[in-house]
């Protein structure tokens, strides 16, 4: 009986949730879709923002998501390998570590932003840049991307680390060709979230990355990104909502995108790690 | 593999290192590159930060500035026009953006204005109320009236929507009726323009103010808003315009010290933001130029 | 014995990433209390709570935050009684009850879900949502209106990350429940919900912390109206939109002041860590230690 109720509880959460997301979703695409296309994709923004495309901010979105990763994914992954495999050499070390990242993990993204705009803009002199954004939103995704894989490793049976021990493995080969590979699926799921987090943040930005939305020449440009594009079209300029639906369209399509291109990525990845063994 | 993976961290790091080291010069070299060549052309970067008012409008200006003059970069930053003054004085920014006046205590600053802009009081466009007294205003605001049945509308609350502190519209509205925030009884606080627009339109029962602009754009457009008239003027940019609109604004661009103390660029794109070449631009944000 | 040398700087290297990952939280914590020493000294600290009200840029400035650290808490707390139970009923479901490809879908979604940016989610409940809780409720822009917004934003952590925790499990529990014919609500809460604790609960925690953040979203649905709520249609200001509203026109004694509300904030957070901190420890069946000293890796 109580089998049967929590079936029908179960699904009933996941039409929920589905009917949620349609209607939101929904949404967006009714008014969003009307305005996307090519040329919106592939033009700069004019009259500040109500027509024209987006694609300079495009660049700089992307640009700062690459700069964020590749900070925070060897930073993410290296805490969480050893919180997960090694803290028994120095657990106070382990723990005051995680414990730093729980209250990371808390603080609001606006300080993140505050933060971002004191210490790497004007104390290490990047100015309103990509690269602050980036490493701005590099500390903010930290704490959720070291969680996730510290969970994902912890959820690899110990059977294979005994049987690397048993075959006198090296601990960066147990490390790399099967703890990481075991892990990949959380790892991903990890990393999915992360970039789904920076992607739609809005707060740190503003003060560190910046309003620009000309093409950015260098990581130094200030640049414009996607949310905060969206942001200032839907709350600062008059008639530019049509394009903000649009710009969020976009932002949706582009994080399905680069979910499928992680996942495609980390199959190979997997894959290689395995069969080279 | 182990090699890769620490010369990877090694890269990071010399990445970090690189762009701590060449990030400070530049900066100063921003402060101080703009320079006027032989031939009397500019080149160099400015940086404008500030109320958020006016920045898409300055952006849009800036685009044009850097057509015109080759060489040049305008980077604008938005925020709040308090920033633009904290800004400007710090030197973080060449021009501060400011959509109010100075205040006395801003004394070592310049001011440039550029443009105009009014701020209208604001109901859903089903409210029966065709206009309101100032005195009506200062009730519903101060809480004395709380539903619109007391003043001849239809029985229900008032919705009191007021802008968040610091914001120059919320000073403007202060001054204007002489109240003091702390006197406000407000039942919504909203931080943009847009959300105020947004705010009132969903709700038939709301009173807000907005930038008039983006007020008569919008019920253009037929956002379910309308404009009150003020003692008897219609809120509109003409009247913005021709100065008998009572509550309006000017837009300013400041500079730390003296005029002459700015660098020749700034000079020159702020002349260039008030003369007629940009008036279009001006208007297109729904601003009033100061020259036709 | 080589072996254990050629693991020294690997061990090192990943000490030093740690200690870089945990010194950011000090580099802001330091840089918080900074920025906020000139308010804690000039009015004092004593202002902030006692005051009558929140008036900071006034002539006769009161910095009240007790309002601003009620209502992030109630919204907090409202959308994490909402979230969690939904949260990991959809992890239990993609994991236990969904065939494959829907299971699939179901978490492709869930990832869509987390990468909405909270723009959209706070358009999207300004315009869509607050109307509807303003025709039974004026003024619709409220404590509920948050708490609704907030939920739907922390779910996707709560579900994605519980739905790791819960694959984690090994296969062998999930046999030896099938060994013995129990049902799969009883696999489910006999087996798989106490092997996967540690996660759901690390998830639960980090949604929190989430929630407790979120700025911009809040700021567009809850009113802002700086009162303790007296009920749930009442308008609340949190204390991140506090910060948001207020820090781009903020000067001097202002400023300071809302680096106050973003130290009360950390503070607030440090309180739940060290809260889950304890429950964690507390309780025999998560205890991390124990299973970590099985796991850890042989070496040197």
């Amino acid at each position: 009986m109580a089998d049967r109720i929590a079936t029908v509880f179960m699904w009933g959460v996941a039409l929920l949730i589905s009917a949620v997301f349609a209607w939101i979703v929904g949404d967006l695409l009714l008014q969003g879709l009307p305005h996307l296309s090519w040329g919106f994709l592939s033009t700069a923004p004019t009259d500040a923002g109500r027509a024209g495309g987006i694609l300079p901010i495009l660049v700089s979105t992307l640009l700062i998501l690459i700069v964020c990763m590749v900070v925070a994914i060897p930073l993410g992954l290296g805490t969480a390998v050893l919180l997960s495999e090694f803290s028994r050499r120095n657990p106070l070390f382990g723990r005051l570590v995680r414990y730093s990242l729980d209250v990371l993990a808390g603080v609001p993204s606006i300080v993140f932003g505050l933060f971002g705009n004191a210490f790497f803009s004007l104390y290490l002199g990047m100015g309103f840049s990509i690269l602050s954004g980036g490493l701005t939103l590099a500390c903010m995704v930290l704490p959720l991307l070291i969680r996730s894989s510290e969970t994902a490793l912890r959820a690899v049976p110990d059977d294979y680390r005994r049987a690397a021990a048993a075959l006198g493995l090296p601990v960066f080969t147990t490390l790399w060709r099967i703890l990481l590979p075991a892990a990949t699926p959380g790892l991903i799921a990890g990393l999915v979230l992360g970039i789904g987090r920076a992607l739609a943040e809005t707060a740190a930005l503003l003060f560190t990355s910046g309003y620009v939305d000309r093409m950015p020449g260098s990581l130094l440009d200030s640049g414009r990104s996607l949310s905060i594009h969206i942001y200032d079209l839907a709350m600062n300029v008059p008639g530019g909502e049509s394009n903000a639906y649009a710009s969020a369209v976009v932002l949706i399509m582009l994080l399905l995108i680069i979910n499928a291109l992680t996942f495609r990525a980390a199959d190979r990845w997997l894959h290689q790690r395995i069969t080279a063994v | 593999m182990c090699r890769a993976r620490i010369r990877l961290n090694a890269l990071c790091a010399f990445l970090l290192l690189m762009v701590a080291c060449s990030g400070e010069p530049q900066q100063s070299a921003d402060a101080g590159a703009p320079s006027e060549k032989l031939t009397g052309q500019l080149t160099g970067q400015l940086t404008l930060t500030g109320s958020s008012t006016v920045a898409p409008l300055i952006g849009e200006i800036a685009k044009r500035f850097e057509q015109t003059h080759p060489g040049t970069r305008v980077d604008v930053q938005t925020g709040g026009s308090s920033r633009g003054v904290a800004d400007a004085r710090r030197g973080t920014a060449d021009i501060g953006m400011v959509s109010r006046a100075l205040n006395a205590d801003e004394g070592d600053l310049t001011a440039y204005p550029i443009a105009l802009d009014g701020v209208a009081m604001i109901l859903h466009r089903d409210n029966p109320l065709p206009a309101l007294s100032e005195e009506q205003i200062v009730a519903i605001y101060t809480g004395q009236v709380t539903n619109w049945r007391e003043i001849g509308g239809a029985d229900a609350p008032i919705t009191v929507v007021n802008k968040a502190e610091g914001r120059s519209t919320l000073e403007l509205f202060l001054g204007y009726f002489k109240l003091r925030n702390e006197d406000i009884k407000p039942s919504i606080i909203i931080g943009d323009n847009q959300q105020g627009i947004r705010t009132v339109a969903a709700d038939p029962n709301a009173i807000g103010y907005v930038s008039i602009g983006t007020a008569t754009y919008e019920a253009s457009r037929g956002t379910a808003i309308k404009a009150l008239s003020m003692r008897g003027v219609e809120a509109s940019l003409e009247n913005v315009r021709n100065g008998s609109f009572p509550l309006s604004r000017p837009l300013h661009l400041v500079t730390l010290g003296a005029a002459e103390q700015a660098s020749a660029l700034a000079r020159s794109f702020i002349e260039y933001a008030a003369s007629a070449e940009v008036s279009d631009l001006t208007e297109a944000q729904y601003f009033v130029p100061l020259t036709q | 014995m080589s072996r254990s040398r050629s693991d020294l700087p690997l061990l090192w290297t990943l000490r030093a990433l740690a200690a870089l990952a945990g010194a950011i939280t000090l580099l802001i914590v330091a840089f918080l209390i900074l920025e906020a020493w000139p308010a804690l000294q000039a009015p004092g600290l004593s202002h902030f709570l006692t005051d009558a009200s929140w008036f900071p840029a006034s002539s006769t400035p009161q910095f009240n935050l007790i309002p601003m650290v009620a209502g992030t808490l109630a919204a907090t707390l409202g959308a994490m009684l909402l979230a969690t139970p939904l949260g990991i009923a959809a992890a239990l479901f993609s994991r236990f009850y969904a065939p494959p490809t829907i299971a699939s879908w179901f978490r492709r979604l869930l990832e869509l879900l987390a990468g909405i940016p909270s723009v959209v989610y706070g358009f999207w409940g300004l315009v869509v949502l607050t109307p509807l809780i303003r025709q039974w409720a004026p003024p619709g822009q409220s404590l509920l209106a948050a708490i609704l917004i907030l939920s739907l934003m922390i779910l996707p952590t709560i579900a994605l990350l519980s739905e790791t925790a819960l694959r984690s499990i090994p296969r062998a529990y999930l046999q030896g429940a099938a060994a013995l014919g129990l049902s799969r609500w009883a696999t489910i809460t006999g087996v798989a919900l106490p092997a996967a604790h540690c996660g759901i609960m690390s998830s639960i925690l980090l949604a929190a912390g989430r929630a407790i953040g979120e700025t911009m979203a809040v700021l567009m649905v809850a009113g802002n109206i700086v009162k303790v709520p007296d009920s749930l249609f009442a308008p609340v200001r949190t204390l991140t939109a506090n910060i948001a509203l207020e820090l781009g026109y903020a000067l001097d004694g202002h400023r300071a002041a809302l680096f106050v509300s973003g130290l009360i904030l950390l503070a607030l957070i440090v309180l739940l860590v060290s809260m889950s901190d304890w429950i964690v420890r507390a309780d025999p069946t998560a205890a991390p230690a124990a299973s970590t000293q099985a796991r850890e890796l042989r070496h040197g």
